[in-house]
């Protein structure tokens, strides 16, 4: 090696502040990274919630048990309750297209339909509970097992959606103020990857409670 | 220009030191922080121990009644584990881990600052249930129905609601922190320092950081269907609504035997960095142990039913047969440390003499577990002060003595200032036997069948004489703590005497002055090698390839390792010239065409 061919720099010399701390300014965004192994944590978190409702389910002598066979049925409201939840994945996947394409306010409009979807989805959720709550007989989270699960596994699953909410209210905020541009906008990243994240989950708590027989 | 904005400006504003500790994104600050933290827990925790083994040190209740002795095993337990060893741990790594990779801090400043004020808050949780009808009473590992309600609330109060709460908070704090470190060990490496050449603490820290990652929430999904049985009506671990009181042992387990795993793993770090420096040779088969560490993280995961041989709900073979599995790569690593050590000159340094003690003594704890993976043994043993000896044998001996060696073999690097040799020694002395003391008598207790976790014991044969003994020990190891306290005391109002580099190591985080600069790093000697700072010292990389200072001017004086002079503070040639030429600086990748936009805009302060 010859003297000097190698420059070597303390991380804070670094040029480009957003390059932060780090050394090095290829592979993967280190916010995006963190926030894949946020999700790969809450996989863990509802595989421990689909644990206890397969345990309960293997030990039940009958499923749906006595009395509760047809309370939970895969209606009109909880079919465009999911279709809702899918089509918001992929408005908010054309998001990430426009700006990826530097196109902001294509982004904004794209977040604006999927908050509007996402929180439409909470709504039909709200009122799938209510329903249940005053079906006859009652169905709550303290009628047994079957309840129990039910609500847990949908609640933990709605208050996911509802953080992606936030997530996606600030990101529309911070576009609507003019930040984010093609290369810099690692927050709309993170924000749809936790929702695609939130929509596989609906889909495997959906064909688990409402199909598998 | 504005390239080098931290070291000038740092002095710029004067803020109190209390509200600089209150509000810092430092690593180094955060991990001190941490580190105290710890200790003030482990203090706590020590002094339930002691109150444990003072109601057992004769048989018959002298000193508390059954349920406060219940509460004091579970507040002891919990503590030592979830609030003594896991932040010390982290707090360890916080301050120790960028400084070895040659970064300036972790990925996620604000977050890692996040995940330790965390620790406090769900400290308090956990102990507010002395206010609310009294603390948790069902065991640190909370075993249903005992924390459920079946038949009527187990529990009067909140205790229970108030553990839970606290460890889900903590637990989070736990993910975010795995989070950061992975992020930081992945994306925050110096040039050069490739996977393979990680220090081991590093190597450890990943897999302890996975092993959290993906164990905690399982953990945490478990404690809020507890949550919801306590106080929704839910039926989860309640069989009379359809539910199962093994599945919490399932969800617990699945968390908990990774834990063991996450308890340990640092220490192995922790030994494998100081046995090689004390021995003057590099760590004998750098690889296996890598692989070693790795395997044990992904067989961690597949043993947890050994904690539940009598339920009679899990397949044995399958269990039994991975953990004695588990315990291959833990014998190579074991092969390791004694094979750097037989051909090298070993000094006995009190980090090294703790270091040894970890090696001998977790060899015990490790071969308790041997026993206990014996599907019959277990039967015979479960619950009893055998089970009681293997977890102390491991974490006390075996987490505890690498604590200790990481905080003698660390101190200079952090305070700038050596503890005193002596008190160390003497403290280690203490330490050896109090442990030895205590636990030892509990495997011949426990093959005796006295049953854990009861505040008293039937005055059987040899059973008093054991138990009097163990209480002893305890307030031996509890002793051996004051003069580590007193250590730290003296050396703190002494000034500053500590070389950069005292123990002539091997690893990037003597490279910089003891204690490190806030921004860590004027400079990084190139990394050939897992040992960066010794191939420097002995010229067998090219020192003109050193990392170089800011900006003229501006260069750290007293910084930098016993690296030959020349190498020091050499300014990058036509770093200025590039500049003012409008021209990206060095080392600014040609693609990054916006970089210059940046620097130009106008930063806060620069107005005024």
């Amino acid at each position: 090696m010859t003297a000097g061919a190698e420059v070597v720099r303390a991380p804070h010399t670094q040029a480009d502040p957003h390059a932060g701390a780090g050394h090095t300014d290829t592979g993967i965004n280190t916010a995006l990274l963190g926030m894949l192994l946020f999700i790969g944590s809450e996989v863990m978190f509802f595989a421990g919630l689909f644990a206890a409702y397969f345990n309960a389910r293997a030990a039940a002598p009958l499923w749906p048990p006595e009395g509760f066979e047809h309370v939970i049925e895969p209606n009109l409201l909880v079919i465009s309750a999911t279709t809702i939840l899918v089509l918001s994945s992929l408005t908010m996947q054309w998001g990430i297209w426009r700006i990826r394409k530097g196109d902001r306010a294509g982004m904004n409009r794209a977040l604006i339909v999927t908050l509007v979807l996402g929180v439409l989805f909470l709504g039909m959720q709200a009122y799938d509970y209510w329903e249940l709550l005053h079906h006859d007989p009652p169905f709550g989270i303290n009628t047994g097992i079957y309840g129990t699960l039910f609500y847990t596994l949908t609640g933990f699953h709605g208050a996911h959606v509802f953080g992606g909410v936030v997530g996606i209210s600030v990101v529309l905020l911070r576009g609507l103020a003019g930040q984010f541009s093609a290369r810099h906008h690692v927050a709309v990243e993170a924000v749809s990857a936790y929702w695609h994240f939130v929509d596989v989950v609906w889909i495997a708590l959906f064909a688990t409670l409402y199909f598998l027989k | 220009m504005a390239t080098t904005t931290l070291a000038p400006r740092a002095a710029t504003y004067r803020r109190s030191r209390l509200y600089e500790w209150l509000t810092t994104t430092d690593h180094k600050k955060i991990g001190v922080l941490y580190i105290s933290t710890a200790f003030f827990f482990f203090i706590v925790g020590g002094i339930y121990a002691l109150l444990i083994r003072l109601e057992l040190a004769v048989p018959g209740l002298q000193f508390v009644d059954p349920n406060t002795y219940n509460q004091a095993f579970t507040i002891h337990g919990t503590t030592m584990i979830f609030f003594f060893v896991m932040p010390m741990m982290t707090g360890l790594a916080n301050y120790i881990v960028p400084l070895q990779l040659g970064a300036a801090d972790m990925a996620f400043p604000r977050i890692n600052a996040l995940s330790y004020w965390m620790v406090p808050l769900s400290g308090l949780l956990l102990y507010s249930g002395y206010a609310f009808g009294g603390a948790a009473n069902a065991g640190w590992t909370g075993y249903t129905p005992l924390s459920g309600t079946s038949g009527g609330r187990a529990f009067e109060g909140l205790g229970i609601d108030l553990w839970i709460a606290g460890l889900v908070l903590v637990g989070t704090s736990s993910i975010l922190g795995a989070i950061n470190f992975i992020a930081t060990i992945f994306k925050m490496r110096a040039p050069g320092l490739t996977l393979m050449r990680m220090p081991l603490f590093v190597w450890n820290t990943l897999v302890t950081s996975v092993l959290l990652l993906f164990a905690v929430p399982v953990l945490t999904a478990g404690f809020m269907m507890l949550f919801i049985d306590r106080n929704y009506g839910g039926g989860f671990f309640d069989p009379a609504l359809g539910g199962n009181p093994i599945l919490w042992q399932h969800l617990f387990w699945f968390f908990g035997h990774p834990e063991v795993y996450i308890l340990i793993l640092p220490a192995f770090g922790i030994v494998s960095e100081i046995v090689p420096v004390f021995s003057r040779r590099p760590l004998f088969g750098y690889k296996a142990f890598v692989f070693a560490t790795a395997s044990i993280g992904a067989l961690g995961f597949s043993v947890w039913a050994h904690h539940m041989f009598t339920t009679g709900a899990v397949y044995l073979p399958f269990f039994s047969f991975f953990t004695f599995l588990i315990a291959v790569p833990t014998g190579i690593k074991f092969f390791n440390w004694l094979a750097t050590m037989t051909r090298g000159k070993v000094t006995f340094s009190t980090p090294m003499l703790f270091a040894m003690g970890f090696i001998s003594l977790f060899l015990i704890g490790g071969l308790d577990g041997a026993f206990l993976a014996v599907v019959p043994f277990d039967f015979h043993v479960q619950d009893t002060y055998w089970v009681v000896s293997h977890l102390h044998y491991v974490l006390v001996a075996g987490s505890v003595f690498g604590i200790f060696a990481a905080l003698y073999y660390w101190f200079p690097k952090m305070s700038g200032r050596m503890l005193d040799e002596r008190l160390g020694k003497l403290q280690w002395v203490l330490l050896f036997v109090g442990t030895n003391l205590t636990f030892f008598p509990q495997h011949l207790l426990g093959l005796d069948g006295m049953i854990r976790r009861v505040a008293d014991y039937a005055p059987n044969p040899g059973w008093t004489e054991w138990n009097f003994l163990s209480s002893i020990g305890a307030f031996m190891i509890a002793i051996s703590v004051l003069p580590f306290l007193w250590n730290v005391f003296v050396t703190l109002r002494r000034p500053q005497d500590a070389p950069d580099d005292p123990w002539d190591a091997n690893t990037l985080e003597w490279a910089t002055t003891s204690p490190p600069p806030p921004y860590n790093f004027d400079v990084l000697p190139p990394v050939r090698s897992e040992r960066p700072l010794f191939d420097l010292k002995h010229g067998a990389v090219d020192a003109h390839g050193v990392a170089l200072p800011a900006a003229r001017g501006e260069t750290h004086e007293e910084t930098r390792a016993d690296a030959p002079e020349e190498v020091l503070g050499e300014p990058i040639e036509g770093h200025e010239a590039g500049e003012a030429r409008g021209e990206a600086a060095p080392g600014v990748s040609a693609s990054a065409p916006d970089a210059r936009a940046h620097e130009e805009r106008p930063r806060r302060g620069d107005e005024a």
